[in-house]
């Protein structure tokens, strides 16, 4: 460790040999199970949908950096990572415009001009979701059933979007087995398909200290209980965890170091907000998945958590009962 | 003098002080009827003759009207002329009646009007006043133009009602609802003051040198 150097960095000092380039890096790294899992359920249709959101990520943001003639930003895979969520998050039939205007919706109206790379409001992946399904509403909610491999030439399924066969998700049917879910071998967005590749990749993240544990688990502990709650019924809690986007959300996207917050009471309170607002889109609303939702009315409220939780300074003594017995 | 102040107080309403851009009046209709070039238009020239109107009269009552019962006054001024609109566009103009709907009687407190019946009318004499109400209106009618065809041609592919952009166009149906009028508005107006700044600076400066070179 001789050529270690001595780092200057604002705060939150996570630790001295971290950059947020080598954090990005740990996150694709992380994301590459998902994706993984992703093409061999999907077939070879979801990694281009995923390369195509990727590209129309960072071309939006050297467009917007050159326009604004700031130094280009991309080196520091922000925006890459961006657009590998995002690519995450659709259905691997979506038409191929689809993660392109995601994209360029998420770096050019959501990150860059509010001054990019941590300064963003909201997770700039949620924000082009919700805006995705608010858009292209069908195109967003047409999904396919897991590839069968037992043909020639399976991996191409898919491609032209017509041969695949389209089915509804477990969302919707509500009737996926726990293995299934837990393997991925069920209908779903690209990324979100497979909850143990997730897990891996959670798991990376945490060895490697790029997020802590509080935010996913609680996310997830708190969509467990409030889905048992709702539903009455204990069995729901782990359908609730194991389908649909929650884990990637939990994992990948609620953990964003900008949109969420700074302190330990503060996080504690986000995450469970994020669980309960998934699960109350989930159970009462007309749409089967709320976690995009959740996570951008999560980052809304992280600047108030962050305004009026604060931890308690080294030495600080409250005014009151204490501060009078030692007066 | 009073020629070239009423050509600033005409650029005032369009430019310096655009209702919608600069004072950030009114944005209840522009938000909601924005959905269209000729929805925006419409509601935009509706509002113009009402402001036009109730300028006039506020001006020309201003000596009447006790101070106490001003905002009662101007309301009842404006709901007149107001309710005229809504009789003459339900008579001549059916679907644009039908479209803007709720929002041709919720003219009636749109900030605009009163915001200059209050801080302009009723402090001016009667020609400024009508030069000031019809700018303000056609400014705010620019500003609701440019939001609704932009909305309109990137949710539907339409402008003006007319098909521009053809069956390859997907459409972003999020831009006809009211989050995508919050973004337009938003990107617009950051645009406008882009600009705007931009100019005024160029100005500013060019004063400077001219002052500076008279110096010399």
């Amino acid at each position: 460790m001789s050529d270690k150097k001595l780092m200057m960095s604002s705060s939150p000092h996570i630790t001295a040999t971290h950059s947020t380039r080598s954090i990005m890096r740990d996150v694709l790294i992380a994301l590459a199970p998902a994706l993984a899992a992703g093409i061999y359920f999907f077939g070879l249709r979801s990694l281009v949908v995923v390369l195509l959101s990727v590209a129309s990520c960072m071309l939006s943001e050297l467009l917007f950096t050159a326009l604004r003639k700031k130094p280009c930003t991309l080196s520091d895979l922000s925006a890459a990572v961006t657009g590998v969520i995002l690519g995450l998050n659709l259905s691997p039939l979506v038409p191929f415009y689809v993660p392109v205007f995601g994209g360029v919706f998420a770096m050019l109206i959501v990150k860059m001009p509010f001054g990019g790379l941590g300064k963003n409001f909201a997770n700039p992946a949620a924000a082009a979701r919700v805006f995705l399904l608010l858009s292209f509403s069908t195109a967003m909610g047409r999904f396919m059933n897991p590839v069968d491999w037992t043909g020639a030439g399976a991996i191409f399924t898919g491609m032209g979007g017509a041969d695949a066969v389209t089915g509804a998700t477990p969302l919707v049917t509500g009737d996926a087995s726990y293995l299934n879910l837990f393997l991925g071998n069920v209908g779903g967005c690209i990324g979100e398909t497979s909850a143990l590749a997730l897990l891996l990749g959670g798991l990376y993240l945490l060895i490697r200290r790029v997020i802590h544990w509080r935010v996913p688990v609680l996310v997830l502990l708190s969509g467990a209980v409030f889905s048992a709650l709702f539903a009455w019924d204990l069995s729901a809690s782990l359908y609730t965890v194991l389908s649909g986007g929650f884990m990637l959300g939990a994992i990948f996207m609620a953990t964003d170091y900008a949109t969420s917050p700074n302190t330990v009471w503060g996080s504690v309170i986000y995450a469970v907000f994020i669980g309960f607002v998934a699960v109350l889109l989930r159970s009462f609303t007309n749409m089967p998945e709320g976690i995009s939702f959740a996570i951008l009315l999560g980052n809304l409220i992280t600047p108030l958590l962050d305004k009026y939780i604060y931890p308690r300074p080294f030495g600080y003594q409250k005014k009151g009962k204490e501060g009078a017995k030692n007066a | 003098m009073q020629h070239k102040k009423l050509s600033q107080i005409a650029v005032n309403g369009l430019l310096n002080e655009n209702p919608t851009f600069r004072l950030v009046l009114g944005m209840c209709p522009t938000l909601a009827v924005t959905t269209s070039l000729i929805n925006g238009v419409g509601m935009g020239l509706a509002t113009t003759f009402v402001l036009f109107c109730s300028n006039l009269l506020i001006s020309l009552l201003k000596n009447i009207i006790p101070d106490k019962v001003r905002i009662p006054a101007f309301i009842l001024v404006i709901a007149t002329f107001v309710t005229i609109v809504e009789m003459v566009m339900n008579k001549y103009m059916e679907g644009l009646y039908q479209a803007l709907g709720l929002y041709i009687p919720l003219i009636v407190v749109n900030c605009i009007i009163f915001a200059r019946a209050e801080s302009f009318a009723s402090v001016n004499p009667v020609l400024p006043s009508m030069v000031d109400g019809l700018s303000m209106g056609l400014g705010f009618t620019a500003a609701l133009a440019v939001l609704g065809s932009i909305r309109e041609l990137l949710a539907y592919g339409k402008l003006g009602g007319i098909v521009l952009l053809g069956e390859w166009f997907p459409g972003i149906a999020m831009l006809g609802t009211a989050p995508g009028g919050f973004l337009t508005l938003g990107l617009c107006m950051a645009l406008f003051n882009y600009v705007y700044g931009r100019v005024t600076e160029a100005r500013a400066h060019k004063k400077q040198a001219k002052a500076k070179e008279e110096n010399v």
